[in-house]
């Protein structure tokens, strides 16, 4: 109501300087927020309804291969009807079958692993990077990005090749007597830890080096004055300081590494059961197209769930620590 | 990999080619086929010869395929899916019917393949054949005499006797991940009718898998090519122009492996690889035009030399290199060919039951 008297009399001075100003500040502060929302809305939100929309359909041998299928010119009525058609079946078949939980809890074990480990390596890595001399920092960035301009899947292809029984790790280590039997490491869980963490190592190194660059040292240096050891200074000072960026880091391996297809399918063993491969079997196999879109919003909640409730509790804690 | 490459560039070049010289009126035809499935002096001959462009395009699984034709709007005027993919595409309206007005080289075919794609294209109204293959046992030779000291496989039951594979598990064995095949494949030795979609023949054949399991390495569908020529591994349940692939990769790399094909003595699996087009392609007489020139005698023989797969085209075998057409593990003999099986395709029903038991064997779930 204020606002509106406000523009109600600014209106009616034309001279006032502020308005046109002030309604292009306005008007642009929100464009800033709409732009991610409208990104949000077109590539998330509407692909998720559609996604599961067809999770409440029923297969059937057409194009598309699911009923029913809506169309605009059928008319409201037409539309009505079809919507009673949809229900939860799919979702009741996904928990009579303990194939598709005991998926779940694989992958999510899987990427747990793989993310501990990246973090494990990760984090020395940023540590040195951020501590190292400043003209050499945008090099060592670069190093890290560097591997990104060679496409994923030649890279895990060249994993294939150093791993497998004849590849160049057990020739190295046969000719150096370390082993006298081939290591098996191709297709077994270890290669797939192997492939995961040095493929998304990157996405734990950047917010681990932003984190630990942004770091005041004085600190360190006023807690040895006190008397920590460096150990210890590192896990009251250091550590804590960089936990957001320890947090983003395994946001960024554990997140895509939950729905990781391509990497158990090449390097992994076939005994490994994973998410990506059952909604693949689903969708190609069966063609099975509305019980795959719900192991799809399924995954997708298991993901978005947690994250949403960290993300509340963490505001929370801002919140209180204000 | 280094052929497909080549292969993607000469369609490119061709099409800016083409491109350059577009006059008023172009003519395309847009295909969609195998990997490295057609010699790719075919479609700049077809090219020179009718001034139509071609779009080629390239696909390595039937689900691929699948995915994309029942989506809708593909954009392609040509596919290849394989017979029981087919008879199923066809039923949900994927293809349109066959003008044969304008294929006289029909008469080219050969009944003993046409008869059997009757079965997945009643009449064969909607698709003509480019290749068949079969499914048996591609095997590293030295390494199977080493482990069994035989010189030929000749029978399914080095695979399914647990005691037998034992002895090839170190030396490594593949089984190809798709129980569309293996299962049927596995019906075939426990003499079970390949057609059956009984759970409880679907349960035996589980089983049956799963006393194999511990000894093999990896079901999957394509690594084993490189695997067996490079000697990796000795011995894989495969498609046979795949193994073929890999006996003459072997055979280049000349580093003593020797791969072998065989069709195992109590039969095998007999596939199709049908020329079709979809309902919702724009050119369909290019398309029409495309597949009568693919069913020239001397095309398809082409076709075949150059990838060392069986062609229904009857007429084309006066035409084919001696060495495949005489080689019976290409071209079985009538005794063989008596042998071999199709598999219809399954209803969603069994198609699931089978998917589950598939990712029983498979993952041990």
């Amino acid at each position: 109501m204020a606002e509106a008297t406000a523009s109600l009399s600014s209106a009616a001075q034309p001279a006032a300087p502020s308005f046109g100003d002030r309604m292009f500040q306005a008007l642009t502060s929100r464009l800033v927020i709409i732009v991610p929302y409208l990104w949000l809305l077109l590539f998330f939100l509407i692909p998720f309804v559609i996604v599961f929309r067809i999770s409440l359909s029923q297969t059937a041998i057409a194009m598309p291969p699911y009923t029913p299928v809506f169309s605009l010119q059928d008319g409201l009525a037409a539309f009505f009807d079809q919507l009673r058609e949809l229900n939860f079946d799919n979702y009741v078949w996904l928990t009579e079958d303990p194939l598709y939980f005991n998926a779940y809890v694989s992958s999510v074990w899987i990427a747990a692993v793989s993310t501990f480990f990246a973090l494990l390596v990760g984090y020395p890595v940023a540590y040195g990077m951020a501590r190292a001399p400043a003209a050499w920092r945008p090099t060592l960035l670069m190093l890290v990005i560097l591997p990104f301009w060679t496409s994923f899947l030649i890279r895990v292809y060249a994993w294939m090749g150093i791993l497998k029984p004849e590849g160049l790790l057990n020739q190295l280590l046969l000719s150096l007597n370390v082993i006298d039997t081939p290591l098996l490491i191709m297709n077994t869980h270890t290669a797939i830890f192997i492939g995961i963490v040095y493929s998304y190592l990157p996405f734990m190194i950047l917010p681990l080096y932003s984190a630990l660059e942004k770091m005041d040292y004085s600190l360190i240096e006023a807690a040895q004055d006190l008397g920590c050891t460096p150990i210890s200074a590192f896990w009251k000072i250091t550590f804590p300081l960089s936990l957001p960026g320890v947090i983003a880091g395994c946001m960024l391996v554990f997140i895509p590494a939950v729905g990781e297809f391509v990497i158990p399918d090449l390097l992994g063993g076939s005994q490994t059961l994973m998410i990506g491969k059952t909604l693949w079997n689903e969708f190609f196999a069966n063609r099975d197209w509305p019980v795959s879109s719900a192991v799809a919003v399924i995954l997708l909640l298991l993901l978005i769930v947690p994250i949403m409730i960290f993300q509340f509790a963490q505001a929370r804690a801002q919140e209180q620590g204000r | 990999m280094k052929k497909k490459l080549s292969l993607l560039s000469t369609a490119t070049v061709i099409a800016t080619m083409m491109a350059g010289a577009a006059f008023a009126q172009e003519r395309v035809v847009n295909v969609y086929n195998w990997s490295d499935y057609i010699d790719e002096s075919i479609v700049q001959d077809f090219t020179k010869e009718t001034g139509i462009k071609v779009v080629y395009d390239v696909f390595d699984s039937n689900e691929l395929l699948e995915t994309k034709l029942l989506a809708g709007g593909s954009g392609y005027d040509v596919v290849v899916p394989t017979g029981n993919f087919l008879a199923r595409q066809i039923q949900a309206g994927v293809f349109q019917k066959l003008d044969k007005s304008k294929l006289p080289n029909l008469a080219n075919m050969w009944d003993v393949v046409s008869e059997r794609t009757a079965k997945y294209d009643p009449g064969n109204e909607y698709s003509i054949n480019y290749m068949w293959g079969t499914v048996g046992i591609g095997y590293n030779q030295k390494k199977v005499q080493e482990a069994l000291g035989i010189d030929k496989i000749d029978s399914w039951d080095v695979v399914f006797n647990p005691e037998k594979l034992a002895k090839l598990a170190d030396c490594g064995v593949y089984i190809l991940d798709s129980p569309t095949d293996i299962i049927p494949t596995t019906f075939k030795y426990l003499g079970i009718d390949t057609e059956s979609t009984s759970p409880e023949d679907i349960a035996k054949a589980e089983e049956a898998l799963l006393k194999i399991r511990p000894y093999v390495r990896k079901f999957h569908s394509s690594e084993y090519i490189n695997a067996l020529a490079n000697g990796d591994i000795c011995l894989a349940i495969g498609w046979s122009g795949d193994v073929f692939q890999a006996r003459d990769r072997a055979a280049e790399a000349d580093q003593g492996v020797i791969v072998d094909y065989v069709i195992p003595s109590e039969g095998a699996e007999m596939w199709f690889d049908q020329l079709a087009i979809p309902a919702d392609a724009k050119n369909i007489e290019e398309a029409h035009e495309f597949l009568n020139y693919m069913m020239k005698p001397e095309v398809a023989a082409k076709a075949t030399n150059y990838i060392y797969f069986p062609n229904g085209n009857k007429a084309s075998q006066a035409f084919i290199d001696k060495e495949i057409i005489d080689d019976p593990a290409i071209y079985p003999d009538e005794a063989t060919l008596a042998k071999l099986f199709t598999v219809s395709p399954y209803d969603p029903k069994t198609q699931r039951l089978i998917t589950r038991s598939w990712t029983k064997v498979v993952t041990g779930q």
